[in-house]
């Protein structure tokens, strides 16, 4: 087993882990500890893929701005305890069968598809994108739906604003 | 020996981070040595004196006494977080140094050439932003988990600071960006060749020079330290986020904010003073013997202290620094280590001034307010840095050139 192979597990691994320590968490700070977590193993895998560029702004995006946001606000309003309510009918009888089918469903297409067979060992070199031609991709070739998508985040946070500041 | 030779790089880079991590901790620790005899010298007084001769042994002895100190954890305190915390905060300050270049020289390490850097990413620049964003948390976690008034109010003013100033210390750094064409740190410290006029060096703090004020003004805040040091305000505070810890935990934070500080030391370095690079032409070639004669002199000195001022075992102490200080110095003159030296000794001295002006700032300033704090993050430093940005890419466009 190469050491690239071996990373892709340990942080797959440590992903998958995350995610389920942020759904079984209580206390709302231990849950968005565990979205970094998975933020950052997302970032490694991206990495081994040899995304540098998508790597490092994954972590400074999500894992170093949008949660420590959350993070400020879980602490300002010192939110307590999430509290467990019985589950209810409609998860248990149509959730669990139908999340089921839907991992398998996947894990079905994943061993089927061509890439299967090459994953995570054969993929970097082939795929490394320099930080030049990502930005000549995103400023030259597809400028218009960036700065469409900067303006409609623009708006969200003018609106966000709008409703946060109603006078009563 | 099979294992280097079938895993040369990791070898290499193990030795590399082993030497590093020497280094810096021994740095870290004089560091606070440095900062409180600069300010107790100008504040008229002598600062450590009794541990060593010049106080020179006082590291060691806090050192030690935080190791042995009790080490509360609170029972109120949320334990896996509280415990987290001063590690997540120590490791991320220490993990950005991985990323400095300290030369250019290109050494050998058993047989394997390689440069006097741990990391050297394409990205260098994204990535230390990366880890450096991420530390926020070890301030934020440590107030919540402690699970007391003041050490919350601390970390929630220090991630709004974090938060606040991190946009700006970014955005002052886009200028050297646009103007170096490249996200490598070797790369953007050989852009910085060359003179203006046949006398200034080509320095982008030259061109920068708002954007170099923004920065450092950003990255005081970013440290936590005075004037901006609200999350730990003692007059308010107690002590703010770390109010709760103590022994080899407080240490810790201690730790961080002094590597935080070379860091961020470092990276102006990088961005805005040459990195390793001699502010004298190459053909003065006199100039080789400067880290020698300089630690030769150093020598001299601390010879004629002990010689003249010292008794008893600080005299012995005393010389046992000489001697280093000599024995360095004869070490730099050998040809071999004259050349890897050279980028090392350049870029460790502008280090060095910019943290005696760190502590200056310290021995010099008041607190700010915490509105005021806010305010000119937001409405002076953000708008400055973002019209230096812009005036930046319109020269840059007008004149159809770099630098």
């Amino acid at each position: 087993m190469t050491l690239s192979v071996f990373l892709f597990f340990a942080f797959a691994a440590v992903a998958v882990l995350g995610a389920l320590l942020l759904i079984v968490a209580r206390e709302p700070i231990h849950s968005a500890l565990s979205l970094i977590l998975v933020m950052i193993s997302l970032a490694v895998l991206y990495l081994l893929l040899g995304a540098e560029f998508i790597a490092a702004v994954q972590i400074i995006v999500y894992a170093g701005a949008i949660m420590v946001l959350f993070v400020f606000v879980i602490m300002l309003l010192n939110a307590g305890e999430e509290e467990r309510t019985d589950w209810s009918k409609l998860a248990k009888y149509a959730g669990v069968p139908l999340g089921l089918i839907l991992v398998l469903a996947l894990a079905y297409w994943m061993a089927r598809s061509t890439i299967a067979g090459s994953a995570g060992a054969a993929a970097p070199a082939s795929a490394a994108v320099s930080t030049r031609e990502l930005s000549e991709q995103l400023f030259r070739t597809y400028l218009l739906p960036f700065e469409a998508t900067s303006i409609l985040i623009l708006i969200a946070i003018l609106g966000a604003l709008v409703l946060a500041k109603r006078e009563e | 020996m099979d294992f280097i030779a079938r895993h040369p790089v990791l070898v290499v880079s193990l030795v590399k981070i082993a030497v590093l991590m020497f280094v810096v901790m021994t740095a870290l620790a004089y560091l606070s040595w440095f900062e409180r005899k600069v300010i107790a010298h100008m504040q008229s007084r002598w600062g450590p004196y009794y541990v060593g001769a010049h106080g020179l042994l006082q590291p060691l002895a806090d050192g030690i006494k935080f190791l042995f100190k009790e080490d509360v954890i609170p029972p109120a305190s949320d334990r896996l977080v509280y415990v987290l915390a001063p590690f997540l905060a120590l490791s991320l300050a220490l993990t950005t140094l991985a990323l400095i270049p300290f030369g250019p020289a290109t050494i050998s390490i058993f047989g394997q050439p390689t440069q006097l850097v741990v990391a050297n990413l394409d990205i260098s620049l994204l990535f230390l932003f990366a880890i450096t964003s991420m530390g926020v948390y070890g301030v934020a976690l440590a107030g919540w988990s402690s699970n007391s008034k003041y050490p919350l109010l601390g970390s929630l003013r220090s991630s709004a600071q974090m938060i606040s100033y991190e946009v700006s210390l970014t955005l002052s750094v886009v200028g050297v960006l646009l103007l170096a064409g490249t996200l490598n740190f070797n790369e953007i410290i050989q852009g910085q060749r060359g003179y203006y006029w046949h006398s200034l060096p080509r320095w982008n703090v030259v061109p920068q020079i708002v954007g170099f004020l923004c920065y450092f003004t950003a990255a005081i805040a970013e440290t936590n330290r005075v004037p901006f040091d609200l999350p730990e305000a003692e007059t308010e505070l107690v002590a703010g986020f770390h109010t709760e810890y103590s022994s080899f935990k407080f240490a810790m934070f201690f730790m961080a904010e002094y590597a935080n500080m070379i860091t961020v030391s470092c990276l102006a370095t990088i961005l805005f003073l040459g990195g390793w690079l001699s502010p004298f032409p190459d053909r003065w070639t006199l100039l080789q013997y400067l880290p020698a004669a300089a630690l030769m002199g150093l020598g001299a000195y601390l010879g004629y202290d002990t010689a003249v001022h010292m008794r008893g075992i600080a005299r012995m102490q005393l010389a046992v620094v000489t001697a280093l200080a000599l024995g360095l110095g004869l070490f730099c003159l050998q040809s071999a280590v004259m050349a890897v030296i050279q980028g090392p000794f350049w870029f460790l001295l502008k280090v060095g001034l910019l943290l005696f002006f760190y502590v200056w700032t310290r021995a010099t300033l008041p607190r700010f307010r915490y509105d005021q704090l806010m305010s000119f993050g937001w409405k002076l430093l953000l708008p400055v840095s973002l019209v230096n940005l812009l005036v930046t890419s319109l020269l840059i466009l007008l004149l159809g050139k770099r630098g």
